[in-house]
């Protein structure tokens, strides 16, 4: 099959999935609701207990969900292009372990102050992003006048361990409660309970993703290598600057809203791959649309497995992932 | 073209001119700077002082992809991250072409498959890139080339991973495109017979510098050889074919 013929089963046929799974997650839960007091606008809202659950529990949560699923898994899809390395994750490039210090400093400081209304965590952890994706972006632009992928891999690696180091001698340091309030942020979490940090979101994910619809073509190339790319036409150093700050803007957005959730962006990316082949203008799209259906079945999991106890949903990516990720190394070996 | 450049690094002061129709072969013993040389050709490496002009203009003032539809490049080595179909790489050729969210249509189709045709890989085409053997991946990757519709083609060490059939099959490609399709062919080689075969005009390169340029019948001389490899070579015409046939014949030490 060729592209378009790909992309116009692709494109429907994984959209109908998540349209489907995004209808059907809210009305699942560990407290049965009835859809028709849900909708029924003769209840009063205070007394109708149903459209509460739907609307302030559940709706933002799978929302949230399919909007973080999207960014991460569409981030993995870029930097394994990017770095040419299949086990390259959102996570690889030190913008997570930043992203992650900013909202424990937020915490550690009880930070309350949030700016047009968002909170003050996710202010903090986005910012955190910018500032990782920044030096990041120097180390590995200063070496070389293009963007090296080498530098960018190690300076990423580098700054994730420096950070990670950051956020154990921050946590060392709060007293119990705040401790506890970091060690459930970095599980991740996707109950976000109101619409806001959504609304807030959206247009930083959108942002990437618009930038990232400039890409396809130029990553396929990219994973032949930057001579081989640039022989083909491609403007090799543009193309790898958009994929390095899409790819970082829609993690560090995607954690500013849920925390730092795992394997999201590795798993989607790989199992999309055995099912459509690995043309990016069709990888892209279906890992957007599968990380949102993905990370929604997982967050359903982690509120419903072991009701009422929730589960963070991180746990839950993890438990899926991992067994995935080493099935997928060890398939390649 | 001509291509000036002064970089102490790999090449020094070298000046080469790859007139139009010819096939040009670019000699030279290992690091002597001919991998540089097609990449500053090629465009996708600036030269420190100096400049690679194309039909006059320099190649630095065009877009990549107005570069990339004129000149095409066959790389000494492709290594895939992603698995991909021969066809899926023979269109990403077709990228220079192609607008921002363009899909490949009839006409891409037909490059590309008439490009596999010419290199012998037709049969290939659903194939994983990553199942072929060493020689029919170099012919992909040589067909990929050709799909940029480009009217020079540069090959780097375009026979070193084949054997004696692939390297004639390759060979025999390289003057078919300049012969029917007139395309201007430049290729870096350790192997002295191919370029008697398939060249007409000849750089050698020895530490970055250029120690000899013109045709092939001029500068394939066993003092050239000498003084490319420090290697005694017989230099013969071949009865049959009519070409010079290279033989070495003994290493020769250069007096320190």
């Amino acid at each position: 099959m060729n592209v378009r013929q790909r992309l116009a089963v692709v494109v429907p046929g994984f959209g109908g999935v998540t349209a489907l799974v995004l209808l059907i997650a809210p009305t699942l839960g560990s407290t049965p609701i009835s859809l028709s007091n849900v909708f029924d606008t003769s209840i009063p809202w205070a007394d109708n207990v149903d459209a509460q659950i739907f609307f302030v529990a559940r709706l933002p949560r799978v929302l949230a969900g399919a909007l973080v699923g999207s960014a991460l898994a569409a981030a993995g899809v870029v930097l394994q292009a990017l770095l040419r390395n299949p086990l390259a994750t959102p996570f690889t490039l030190g913008v997570s372990a930043s992203a992650a210090l900013g909202a424990m400093l937020a915490i550690a400081f009880d930070l309350d102050v949030g700016i047009l209304g968002a909170a003050a965590v996710p202010v903090a952890s986005f910012v955190g992003s910018l500032v990782g994706t920044a030096m990041v972006y120097l180390l590995a632009t200063r070496v070389n006048k293009a963007l090296s992928t080498n530098v960018l891999l190690l300076a990423g690696v580098t700054l994730n361990t420096f950070f990670s180091a950051l956020i154990t001698f921050v946590q060392y340091l709060i007293d119990f409660a705040d401790w506890y309030r970091t060690a459930r942020w970095l599980l991740g979490n996707l109950d976000v309970s109101s619409f806001n940090p959504i609304l807030a979101s959206m247009p930083l994910i959108g942002v990437s993703l618009a930038m990232v619809a400039l890409l396809p073509r130029a990553l396929n190339l990219l994973t032949l290598g930057e001579d081989v790319a640039a022989a083909r036409g491609v403007d090799v150093g543009r193309a790898q600057r958009i994929a390095f700050l899409s790819a970082s803007f829609a993690t560090g957005a995607a954690i500013s809203l849920a925390g730092p959730i795992g394997f999201i962006g590795v798993v989607v990316p790989h199992l999309v791959r055995l099912l459509v082949g690995s043309d990016h203008r069709v990888v892209l799209p279906a890992s957007i649309l599968f990380g949102a259906t993905f990370l929604v079945i997982c967050d359903l999991i982690a509120r419903t497995v072991m009701a009422p106890i929730e589960l963070p949903v991180g746990i839950v990516t993890a438990l899926v992932g991992g067994p995935v990720f080493i099935w997928l190394l060890v398939r390649k070996a | 073209m001509p291509a000036g450049l002064s970089s102490h690094h790999v090449l020094d002061n070298v000046t080469a001119v790859v007139s139009p129709r010819r096939v040009i072969g670019i000699l030279g013993p290992n690091g002597s700077g001919k991998t540089t040389l097609l990449r500053l050709l090629s465009g996708t490496r600036r030269p420190a002082s100096g400049e690679v002009s194309l039909d006059g203009t320099p190649l630095h003032r065009l877009s990549r992809r107005a570069v990339a539809r004129r000149i095409a490049v066959v790389a000494q080595e492709t290594q895939l991250t992603f698995e991909y179909s021969v066809m899926e790489m023979v269109l990403m050729g077709r990228h220079p072409h192609l607008g921002m969210f363009e899909l490949e249509g009839p006409r891409d189709f037909m490059v590309a498959r008439d490009a596999l045709r010419a290199t012998g890989t037709a049969d290939l085409e659903r194939r994983q890139f990553n199942t072929l053997s060493g020689g029919e991946k170099q012919r992909v990757v040589i067909a990929s080339a050709l799909a940029q519709s480009s009217d020079i083609l540069l090959l780097d060490e375009p026979t070193a991973s084949l054997d004696l059939a692939y390297q004639l099959e390759v060979a025999a490609l390289i003057s078919t495109l300049n012969a029917e399709r007139g395309v201007t062919i430049a290729i870096s080689t350790h192997d002295l017979n191919l370029a008697a075969s398939v060249c007409h005009d000849l750089v050698m390169l020895r530490e970055g510098r250029v120690i000899t340029t013109g045709s092939v019948a001029a500068v394939l001389t066993p003092a050239n050889i000498r003084a490319l490899y420090d290697v005694h070579a017989d230099v013969q015409v071949h009865a049959e074919s009519g070409r010079l046939v290279v033989v070495p014949v003994a290493r020769v030490h250069a007096p320190q």
